[in-house]
C-alpha cells in the first residue's frame, strides 16, 4: 500500500540533506560550545554558520538577534510573558492584541494573561481568513503593549498582510509579534521588509528536527528573559546550545529557501491538482482564496462526511491528513476556523486539512484523489444527512 | 498526571478490534422503505436524532409488527467520525427481534459493551463514550414515534452524565453523604463526568441541561441552609449549640448578649462603655475587636484589668479560644 504523507503542517520530515549536516556534532563534535578546550570550541564554526544561513534565509540585520529556543512555543510564551513583564506589570500598558485564529501557544498563553488582568482583544478574520491592517488599526489604544498576529494560518494556510499590519503598528509606534512558523519555509519571509518586532518560528515546520525553534528580536527590542542561567545566546536565553538541532535548522532554512520558488511552483501545482480534483466531487468546498494561501496548504469542507470518519478512511488507505474538528476533543464544538469564515453550521465538522512538502510527489497526489472520491462515496453512502444513492453493483 | 499521562496516545489506538471492524464495515447501514414494511407486515418508523451542525447525526429505520410490538428489521443512517458509525452499527443489531419496550431498555453503555474484544477492555477511549449515547437516544426517539408519546416518557429520572448514566439525584445524594467540595470528587465518586466530560461545566462538547458545577454549588448551597436550619431549631428549642460550630452572625450575637447582659451596665456605672468592631477567626482563635468609649478610653484597667474581666467573661459563657483586642 501507498503511504503518503499530507500532514506536513503538523511536521515534516527531516530533509536527508539536514541529518547529514547533523550528523557530526552528534558523536564526534560534541563539546559544550561555552567550553574554553577544543572540544567546546570545535563546534563554533558550525554554529557561525548555522546563524549565517539563518539571518541570510530571513533577511535579518547584524544588529538584529535570532535567538535559538527549543520550538516555537517557547518563543510564543517568551514574547506574550516577557511583554506583559516589561510593559504591563508596571501599568504602563494594559491591552495585547490578536486574533480569534492564532494557534493555541499564542491563544492559551493570552487566555492565561487575562486572568492576570490583562485586556486581550481577539479579532476575527474576515470570509478570507484574514484580518486586515484596518481593523487591527481600529483596535490599537495608547495602553495597547503589543499585536500579536500570525504570518500564515495553519489550518486554512491563508497569508496575513504582515507588512501593512506592521505599518500600522509602527504608526502607532506598538510592538508587532508574528509567529511565523506556517509561513517560513513556504512563502518568502523577510523580517527586516516586513518590519515586525518579533517572529517565532520552528524547524520541524520546514524539514529541520523537532525541539528546536527560533524568536528574532529586531534590533534595540528589550525582552526579559525567561530562561537565566549561563548566559548562554547573549544572555537572552539560557541553556547549553542544541548543536545539532541549531546546525540542522541552518541547514534547513538555507535549503528552504533554496527551494521556494520549487515550492511556489512545484507544491503549488500538485495543491491546486488535488484540490481542483476534490472540488468536482459535488458539494465540496475550500477555504480561503487559493493565491492568498501558502502553496502547500488547502481545508476543504465535504457536506455529509464528519471530519474524522474521513481521516480514518485516508488513514486505512496509508494517507496522512487532519482536521481541526476532532469530535474526541473536550472544547471544541466546531473547527473555530471553519466558524470564523463563516462556513454554514453543517459545514463546521466536516474540515480536513490537506498539507503536502516538496517531497510530496504526482503518483502521491494521483493516488490521494482515487482514495478521496472513493471515502467521499463510502461516508456519504452512510451519512444520515446527506441523501445520495451509490451506485449499484452492475448497474 | 502520572507518567502515563506524559506522552499523548492516539485515541485511535484505543478502539477495539470490533470497533475498528465495525467502522470499516458496519452491517446494518443503509434504509427501510414503505415496501420493505409491507413486504413484512409492519409498520415503518424513521427516528432522527441529533444535527450535523453538532458534529453527530443518526437516523434509525425500524419495521415493527404493530400486533406483537417486535421489532422485524431495522437499520441506520450516520453522519459522524468512526465510533457513532459502529455505535449505531452495533445498537441496530442489538435492536433487532426484540420488542419496542425491550429496545427501549438498551442503554449506551450495553452498546459499548457489546462493541469489547474483552469483556474487562473499554471498546472506546472515555472521550469517545458520547458517541453511544447518540444510538441510545434514537432508540427512545423511534419508540416515541411508535408509541406516539413524548420521548421524556421513557426517561425515569433525569441523567445529568449521560456516558456513565449517573442522574441528578444519585448526584446530590453522593455530595450530601460524603461531603464532597470538588467535581474531582465527584466524578472519584460515581464516575459522572469522567467520559466526554460534556456535564461538568458549560462550553463542553455539547449543550446539558445540567451541569456538575452547577449542581454541586446549589447542593453545597442546600447543605449549608440545611445545617443553618437545623441550628435555628436546636436554639428556638432551647438546646445549646456550640459556640465553635456557629455562624459568624450566630457568633457574634452571643458575644454581644453576653456583654450585654454581664458587662456592659458595670461600664455604664463608670460613665463609660464599648462597641464591637469585629470578631475575625483566627485559625483555632476567635478574635473580637472592641473600642472602648467614654470613660473606659484612656482609663488605665482598660488594657488590665477590664479588659481581663471581659475576655475571661467570654471565655466562661462561649468559649476558651476567644481574644479580646481593644483598638
Amino acid at each position: 500500500m501507498m503511504k503518503v504523507y499530507l500532514d506536513n503542517n503538523a511536521t515534516t520530515m527531516v530533509d536527508p540533506e539536514v541529518k547529514a549536516a547533523m550528523d557530526p556534532y552528534v558523536c564526534e563534535i560534541y563539546g559544550n560550545p561555552n567550553s574554553l578546550h577544543d572540544f567546546g570550541t570545535a563546534t563554533h564554526p558550525a554554529l557561525r554558520k548555522a546563524m549565517d544561513q539563518m539571518y541570510e534565509a530571513l533577511g535579518a540585520r547584524d544588529e538584529d538577534d535570532i535567538v535559538v529556543t527549543s520550538c516555537a512555543t517557547e518563543s510564543n510564551n517568551w514574547v506574550l510573558k516577557s511583554v506583559w513583564l516589561d510593559l504591563i506589570q508596571n501599568g504602563e500598558k494594559d491591552h495585547i492584541i490578536t486574533t480569534e485564529v492564532e494557534h493555541p501557544s499564542v491563544t492559551a498563553v493570552c487566555r492565561w494573561l487575562e486572568s492576570r488582568g490583562v485586556r486581550v482583544t481577539y479579532l476575527p478574520v474576515n470570509a478570507d481568513g484574514i484580518v486586515e491592517a484596518h481593523t487591527v488599526r481600529d483596535f490599537i489604544t495608547d495602553k495597547t503593549a503589543l499585536v500579536s498576529v500570525m504570518w500564515a494560518n495553519n489550518e486554512t494556510g491563508a497569508v496575513f498582510p504582515i507588512e501593512q499590519i506592521a505599518e500600522v503598528c509602527k504608526e502607532k509606534g506598538v510592538l508587532l509579534h508574528t509567529d511565523g512558523v506556517q509561513a517560513v519555509g513556504k512563502i518568502p519571509v523577510n523580517v527586516t521588509k516586513a518590519g515586525v518586532d518579533f517572529m517565532s518560528f520552528s524547524a520541524h515546520k520546514f524539514h529541520g528536527p523537532k525541539g528546536v525553534g527560533g524568536l528574532y528580536i529586531r534590533g534595540g527590542r528589550s525582552l526579559t528573559s525567561l530562561l537565566h542561567g549561563g548566559e548562554q545566546m547573549g544572555g537572552r536565553r539560557s541553556g547549553t546550545l542544541n548543536v545539532p538541532g541549531i546546525v540542522g535548522m541552518g541547514k534547513a532554512m538555507e535549503l528552504a529557501n533554496y527551494y521556494l520558488r520549487f515550492e511556489e511552483q512545484h507544491v503549488r501545482r500538485l495543491r491546486d491538482k488535488l484540490e481542483d480534483a476534490i472540488l468536482q466531487i459535488p458539494d465540496t468546498y475550500s477555504v480561503g482564496p487559493r493565491d492568498n494561501r501558502t502553496p502547500n496548504t488547502v481545508l476543504v469542507s465535504v457536506r455529509g462526511v464528519e471530519g474524522e470518519a474521513m481521516l480514518w478512511d485516508l488513514n486505512r488507505a496509508g494517507i496522512a491528513a487532519s482536521t481541526g474538528s476532532a469530535c474526541a476533543s473536550e472544547d471544541l464544538e466546531a473547527n473555530p476556523i471553519m466558524i470564523a469564515v463563516g462556513a454554514d453550521n453543517e459545514l463546521a465538522h466536516t474540515a480536513v486539512r490537506l498539507s503536502l512538502s516538496r517531497f510530496t510527489t504526482e503518483a502521491e497526489i494521483d493516488y490521494t484523489i482515487d482514495v478521496f472520491k472513493k471515502a467521499v462515496e463510502r461516508l456519504r453512502a452512510i451519512s444520515s444527512t446527506y441523501a445520495y444513492t451509490p451506485k449499484k453493483e452492475g448497474a | 498526571m502520572a507518567k502515563s499521562d506524559l506522552i499523548g496516545g492516539s485515541i485511535w489506538e484505543e478502539y477495539s478490534q470490533k470497533v475498528q471492524d465495525l467502522m470499516n464495515n458496519p452491517r446494518n447501514q443503509g434504509e427501510l422503505t414503505e415496501e420493505d414494511a409491507k413486504r413484512l407486515g409492519g409498520e415503518l418508523i424513521v427516528a432522527d436524532f441529533g444535527a450535523e451542525s453538532c458534529g453527530d447525526a443518526v437516523r434509525l429505520y425500524w419495521i415493527v409488527d404493530p400486533k406483537t410490538d417486535k421489532i422485524l428489521d431495522a437499520k441506520f443512517k450516520s453522519f459522524g467520525c468512526g465510533t457513532a458509525i459502529a455505535s449505531s452499527d452495533t445498537m441496530v443489531e442489538l435492536c433487532k427481534g426484540k420488542t419496542v419496550d425491550e429496545a427501549v431498555k438498551i442503554t449506551n453503555i450495553d452498546v459499548e459493551k457489546a462493541m469489547r474484544d474483552e469483556p474487562d477492555t473499554p471498546a472506546v477511549p472515555p472521550q469517545k463514550m458520547h458517541c453511544s449515547v447518540m444510538a441510545y437516544d434514537v432508540i427512545k426517539k423511534a419508540a416515541s414515534l411508535y408509541k406516539g408519546v413524548d420521548m421524556e416518557s421513557f426517561e425515569e429520572e433525569i441523567i445529568v452524565c449521560e456516558c456513565a448514566r449517573v442522574s441528578l439525584s444519585t448526584i446530590k445524594e453522593v455530595i450530601k453523604l460524603n461531603d464532597l467540595k470538588t467535581v474531582e470528587e465527584i466524578t472519584d465518586y460515581t464516575k459522572a463526568g469522567a467520559f466526554c466530560k460534556s456535564c461538568i461545566r458549560p462550553g463542553g462538547h455539547e449543550e446539558r441541561e445540567y451541569y456538575l458545577v452547577d449542581i454541586l454549588e446549589q447542593t453545597r448551597k442546600e447543605m449549608e441552609e440545611e445545617k443553618l436550619k437545623e441550628q435555628a431549631d436546636k436554639q428556638a428549642s432551647g438546646e445549646e449549640v456550640p459556640f465553635k460550630e456557629m455562624t459568624m452572625v450566630q457568633k457574634i450575637k452571643a458575644i454581644d448578649k453576653v456583654i450585654d447582659e454581664n458587662i456592659r451596665q458595670y461600664l455604664i456605672m463608670d460613665g463609660g462603655n464599648m462597641e464591637i468592631l469585629d470578631v475575625k477567626e483566627n485559625g483555632e482563635y476567635t478574635d473580637v475587636y472592641i473600642r472602648y468609649l467614654g470613660a473606659c478610653s484612656g482609663c488605665a484597667s482598660s488594657s488590665t484589668g477590664t479588659l481581663y474581666a471581659i475576655e475571661s467573661t467570654l471565655k466562661q459563657k462561649l468559649d476558651p479560644n476567644i481574644r479580646v483586642l481593644p483598638i
